[in-house]
């Protein structure tokens, strides 16, 4: 049982044509063992959060009660491409599976969709957010570190709070970023592949060896984003990540939430000039533009 | 590629004698199976080496698959056909020529009459297309790759899809279809879960749905009869067959349809008569045999004349998109259509097409 399938061309080349299709279910079996793994360890293993340093209370009350985190133009990226993704695998992997339907053109219009959805992010997230905020640095990397020391047992001073975004969002990011420009490159080349508005059809813009792996590339990139996304919905859904979801919903997280996980040095939220009854006021916080806001765009 | 035309590779074969045998066998062997009707078609794939099954199923023992049948009282309900009834058997059958003789007109130009002696009605429904990239084993779309060398600017692409292509152009090559699509026949399946009846144009799928069969048979499922039910028993028919070489071919298209009209008149005058019912069915425009619906609206209530012949023609080929070298099928289909509605005596006036 290969992990690829293979052809013999027309001119006796034995080339890739696309993966094995029982990849697919791999990939949902990996996401459930994950579910299944991560939630019994969290249930019977893990130790509480345990954080360096604390804020004090004259700080924290001038932090709104209501945190910025995502614009509404952040939001609505966020949505577009889900719906698109979504879309995408749906269309990819159901008529896969024996649910049949025509499916291509649903494909193609939701990889148009995600793609310009993609390319507005990294011009809305290059110029105009804090383009570094969802890469690691070296706080993360030592303090990941300390975490899986102090899990084991070991002696180690305990981490920082997160900056805006912990480590394994920034790790998933970087999965899911090269996953779907895997997905999205091979894809816009597999347009002309196949009757679109875009590109008059050309099969033979590449040799038949460069075109199956291609389709490899774009066919593992697929059940790699099946994982992924398996894994973001569950996380989505835990309840200790409610306040992270409602934020993508709302745009702001509460101040318990960011003050309980993140590091105001870290994560900078523009504070009120002086603590006040007033500031605390959803009214009035929410009227901060603090610089949380502009990282998120 | 070298293709071998002697020696089939070795296959285990059964011959069983009866549907639930075959039935059984099926299931057991799922899609390691070949089903055997005629052979005209499956031979062609075994000898060339391009198909090699593990298992090949025989049908032609089994005697309940075979024979006209009529139903209800003199036929009142209509008839049912066996699968493995032969094309020849369609051809002379009384009831046939009598009530449903639109097909027999379309059994009659299957290929030629050894041929027809041996190939079978639910063969001929059933057989593969023949596009010669997918039949020479090139690991095309249709063949689970992930190219078309048809739908190319250097691909011979004469005798392929001008509608409702997606990724594949090949054709779907039956004669027998459109005209079971126009007497609104239904095919009887049988599956692992019993029992399942299609209406005709629901037999066939298209390579949007999917790519690798041209109807909905799935391993382990076998096609039992056909049933024509006597709505359009001795209506107007009108079936026309275009091919290359008229002793033996494929169609490069064929047109199927049945009317029932009222009035007075003759087509060509003022006094035509009124369309009442009509089904039409056009194939090898396609991959798979295309019920006109748009077109039996636009004339249902019209009268039976060259201008609403001319007017269904325009209206059938609405969102073809020829190939580098099937441009001609637009105008061939046009005038078929035309000509199944009108008759091919008035239809042969010169054409007024704008374009």
């Amino acid at each position: 049982m290969g992990f690829l399938e293979w052809a013999t061309s027309p001119w006796g080349q034995l080339v890739p044509i696309h993966i094995a299709w029982f990849l697919i279910w791999v990939a949902v079996i990996a996401g459930f063992l994950f579910f299944i793994v991560h939630a019994a360890y969290l249930r019977y293993f893990a130790k509480p959060k345990e954080f360096a340093g604390n804020i004090s209370p004259s700080e924290a009350a001038r932090i709104p009660e209501h945190v910025p985190r995502h614009s509404l133009t952040a939001r609505l990226f966020h949505w577009i491409m889900a719906a698109s993704m979504f879309t995408l695998l749906f269309t990819a992997f159901l008529p896969r599976v024996g649910v049949q339907f025509p499916w291509v053109t649903y494909h193609w219009i939701a990889g148009a969709v995600l793609t310009a959805s993609i390319l507005f992010h990294i011009i809305h997230a290059s110029f105009f957010m804090d383009f570094w905020s969802i890469w690691p640095d070296r706080i993360d990397l030592r303090d990941a570190w300390r975490r899986m020391m102090r899990a084991a047992g070991k002696p180690e001073p305990p981490p920082d709070k997160f900056a805006k975004y912990p480590l394994e969002n920034k790790l998933y990011h970087a999965a899911i970023l090269a996953a779907g420009l895997s997905a999205i490159i091979t894809g816009v080349f597999m347009m002309s592949r196949v009757r679109t508005v875009f590109f008059p059809r050309n099969p033979y813009l590449f040799s038949d060896m460069t075109w199956g792996m291609m389709y490899v590339l774009h066919g593992l990139a697929g059940v790699g984003l099946i994982a992924l996304i398996m894994v973001h919905v569950y996380f989505g859904l835990r309840p200790e990540k409610r306040p992270i979801t409602k934020s993508m919903i709302f745009g702001w997280m509460s101040r318990d939430f960011y003050l309980k996980e993140h590091d105001p040095k870290r994560w900078v939220v523009e504070t009120s000039p002086s603590p006040s009854p007033s500031s605390s006021s959803p009214s009035a916080s929410n009227q901060l533009r603090g610089r949380g806001l502009s990282d998120a765009g | 590629m070298a293709v071998i035309r002697d020696v089939m590779a070795a296959f285990e074969l059964f011959q069983p004698t009866s549907v639930a045998d075959a039935q059984k066998l099926l299931e057991q062997h799922g899609p390691d199976v070949w089903v055997l009707a005629g052979g005209l078609d499956s031979f062609d794939w075994l000898k060339d080496r391009i198909k090699k099954p593990k298992v090949v199923v025989d049908l032609s023992g089994i005697g309940e698959l075979r024979g006209v049948r009529t139903l209800g009282n003199d036929g009142g309900d209509g008839i049912e056909i066996g699968a493995m009834t032969t094309l020849t058997e369609v051809v002379n059958h009384p009831i046939i020529k009598q009530k449903y003789d639109l097909l027999a007109q379309a059994a009659e130009l299957v290929a030629s009459p050894q041929i027809r002696n041996q190939g079978t009605i639910g063969g001929n429904v059933s057989q593969d297309t023949r596009c010669w990239y997918y039949r020479s084993g090139w690991p095309c779309y249709r063949a689970g790759g992930n190219i078309c060398y048809a739908d190319a600017p250097e691909g011979r692409n004469r005798e392929h899809a001008i509608l409702q292509a997606d990724r594949c152009v090949a054709v779907n090559p039956s004669d027998s279809a459109p005209a079971l699509i126009a007497l609104d026949a239904k095919f009887v399946i049988r599956t692992r879960k019993g029992e399942r009846v299609v209406d005709a144009e629901d037999y066939f799928v298209g390579p949007d749905i999917d790519i690798t069969r041209l109807h909905i048979l799935q391993p382990g499922d076998l096609l039992t009869a056909i049933r024509i039910p006597s709505t359009w028993a001795g209506a107007q028919f009108y079936f026309e067959k275009i091919r290359d070489r008229n002793v033996w071919d494929f169609p490069l298209m064929n047109v199927a349809s049945a009317m029932v009209t009222s009035g007075d008149g003759s087509p060509g005058d003022g006094s035509a008569r009124t369309i009442d019912r009509i089904r039409i069915s056009v194939n090898a425009a396609a991959a798979r045999p295309l019920r006109l619906k748009a077109v039996e609206d636009a004339v249902r209530g019209k009268p039976r004349n060259v201008a609403t012949g001319e007017m269904a023609g325009k209206l059938a080929v609405q969102g073809a998109v020829p190939l580098q070298f099937n441009t001609y099928k637009i105008p061939l289909m046009r005038n078929l259509v035309k000509r199944a509605i009108v008759g091919a005596g008035s239809a042969t006036e010169e054409a007024t097409w704008a374009s």
